[in-house]
């Protein structure tokens, strides 16, 4: 790139980001005394990383042969049934949330939220070095959002055994837990009771019986995501400003979103919750 | 000893089959190690100089390199591995189970095609992961990530994929766990939010267009493997062909 910034300059445009790009690039301090040749430098370290890479391949392939079970039959089902390791932090997320949320729109969610990652981060610092003092968020949230991934792997891969019961180690992996006296119930009914609201529906829509209780799960599921929303913008003014208006709405999007997610297993795990929001055509 | 091989070395320098191939002396001048970038189309990925910091392997960790070294170990090996797989539900086990007893190195072969897709997922995620927290995907440099979340999507599938194709229970049920979650999809699976009132049944919805049928039989197979063997590999490489040039065109984003 050095070497050709300086000569095709003269031939490409005046202005404009394409411009300002070369002519910073060719300002930089690229001479020679900055540089060093391929070949030998990075050729050789690229052939020991390639033969150590081998190397441990060969090894683990020999102490590990490639594992071959049963013949495929459709009358008997593993229990439990494990899907390859990278995809058990989706199987995990089953116990959670409905297979169209764990196994569709959350996957969804994380590869479009890839894919927005370079164009809602405006902030110049930290490009081409490891720093966590000048982009703490971006750090943060990605930390935060990696950690669940593998914190969910780690489990679908250690601690999961028949019925995708939990096992520790020193479980025994044959024998069935026994089944859980929990019984899990809908926020919504939960607050019927609690609140003494009643049972009856405000309107019928079709199949959906909408009822008070429905409702205010509704007002709280959208009050999530209007808390989330609200609170940055008007306590963190400067981080929103910085954004822009739709940056800051598809950043707060998914990070809410992501939040979400611990959010609902906490509610499972502390409060036996099965759904936050339920209509008839999905449940959250 | 040394002076012999040199004088050796210096002789077949000199031969004409030797510079119709190379077009050059052999890289131990300044002039040779830039013309060696020029003219060999592998190495040629490279330029001719580095900065001194693209050399820092705590910056980089090779991971990305390492990810293409697995994905060309995984094409070499994929390639062996067809020669005796017939990806038929009536044979595809036994020829698994073959490679493992009458086929020589069968079993060496499928286990480091195993280990290099573990280790190409696992390299992935690693070059993603250090190229967010070295901040290289910030201008100009926007696209090439999206191109390497493609790449990421596309190991992913492949892995999976290639995961039914030994036909043994792991690999049956494995898929069928994945294709219950199509069939939740969203206005195009049977039994997602909006699929049914869309006129979606298990006879033309997601997971039918993925499985070829209702269940993981033998079109699923034939589907997988085509995907597997043919239609991955060369998305792939086009997307990975796409993301080394960027990279050249970009340039480098580690430090001096």
């Amino acid at each position: 790139m050095s070497e050709n910034a300086s000569e095709s300059s003269k031939s490409l445009p005046k202005q404009g980001k394409l411009a300002d790009l070369i002519k910073k690039t060719a300002s930089e301090k690229i001479g020679p005394e900055n540089t060093v040749l391929v070949w030998p430098n990075l050729v050789y370290l690229e052939l020991i990383a390639i033969m150590v890479a081998v190397a441990t391949i060969l090894f683990l392939s020999l102490v590990s042969p490639a594992p071959l079970e049963e013949l495929a039959s459709a009358d008997t089902t593993p229990n439990p049934t494990k899907a390859p390791w990278y995809f058990l932090g989706l199987q995990e997320l089953l116990v959670y949330f409905d297979p169209w949320l764990a196994g569709m729109v959350l996957p969804t969610f994380i590869i479009i939220g890839l894919v927005l990652i370079p164009y809602v981060d405006p902030s110049p610092l930290g490009k081409g070095y490891y720093t966590f003092k000048e982009r703490k968020f971006s750090m943060l949230g990605f930390g935060f959002g990696l950690a669940l991934w593998w914190v969910l792997i780690l489990i679908g891969v250690f601690f999961r055994g028949l019925d995708w019961s939990w096992y520790w180690p020193w479980d025994d992996p044959h024998v069935h837990q026994p089944a859980g006296a929990v019984k899990l119930v809908d926020l919504e009914i939960l607050l019927q009771d609690f609140l003494g609201l009643n049972e009856a529906p405000l309107v019928t829509l079709g199949r959906y019986a909408v009822t008070m209780s429905n409702l205010l799960t509704w007002a709280m599921f959208l009050g999530f995501y209007a808390v989330g929303f609200t609170v940055p913008f008007l306590f963190f003014r400067e981080f929103y400003r910085k954004l822009g208006f739709v940056r800051y709405n598809l950043v707060m999007f998914f990070f809410i979103s992501m939040m979400g997610v611990p959010m609902k297993i906490f509610l499972r795990l502390l409060a036996d919750i099965k759904y936050v929001l339920v209509t008839p055509w999905f449940k959250i | 000893m040394l002076k012999l091989l040199q004088k050796i070395r210096s002789i077949v320098n000199q031969t004409q089959v030797f510079k119709s191939i190379f077009r050059h002396g052999y890289p131990d001048t300044d002039a040779n190690r830039a013309l060696v970038m020029f003219s060999n189309v592998i190495l040629h990925l490279h330029p001719v100089r580095v900065r001194r910091g693209a050399l820092k392997i705590k910056f980089t960790w090779c991971l990305g390199g390492l990810t293409f070294l697995f994905f060309i170990l995984l094409a070499i090996t994929g390639v062996i591995l067809m020669f005796y797989y017939v990806p038929d539900t009536r044979r595809a086990y036994n020829d698994i189970r073959d490679l493992g007893t009458v086929i020589y190195f069968g079993s060496l072969f499928r286990a480091v095609h195993r280990w290099s897709a573990h280790a190409m997922v696992f390299s992935v995620w690693m070059h993603m992961t250090r190229v967010f927290m070295t901040g290289s995907y910030k201008p100009p440099r926007e696209f090439n990530w999206v191109v390497g979340v493609i790449l990421l999507v596309t190991t992913l599938v492949l892995s999976w994929t290639g995961y039914l194709l030994p036909w043994d229970q792991l690999a049956l049920w494995a898929v069928t766990v994945g294709s219950k979650m199509a069939e939740a999809t969203p206005f195009v699976g049977a039994a997602g939010p909006f699929g049914p009132e869309l006129g979606r049944n298990s006879g033309n919805d997601m997971a039918f267009a993925l499985l070829g049928g209702t269940v993981v039989g033998q079109s699923a197979l034939l589907r997988f493997y085509v995907l597997h063997c043919l239609a991955l590999p060369l998305i792939t490489a086009l997307f990975i062909a796409v993301h080394f040039w960027r990279i050249r065109k970009d340039g480098f984003s580690g430090p001096l």
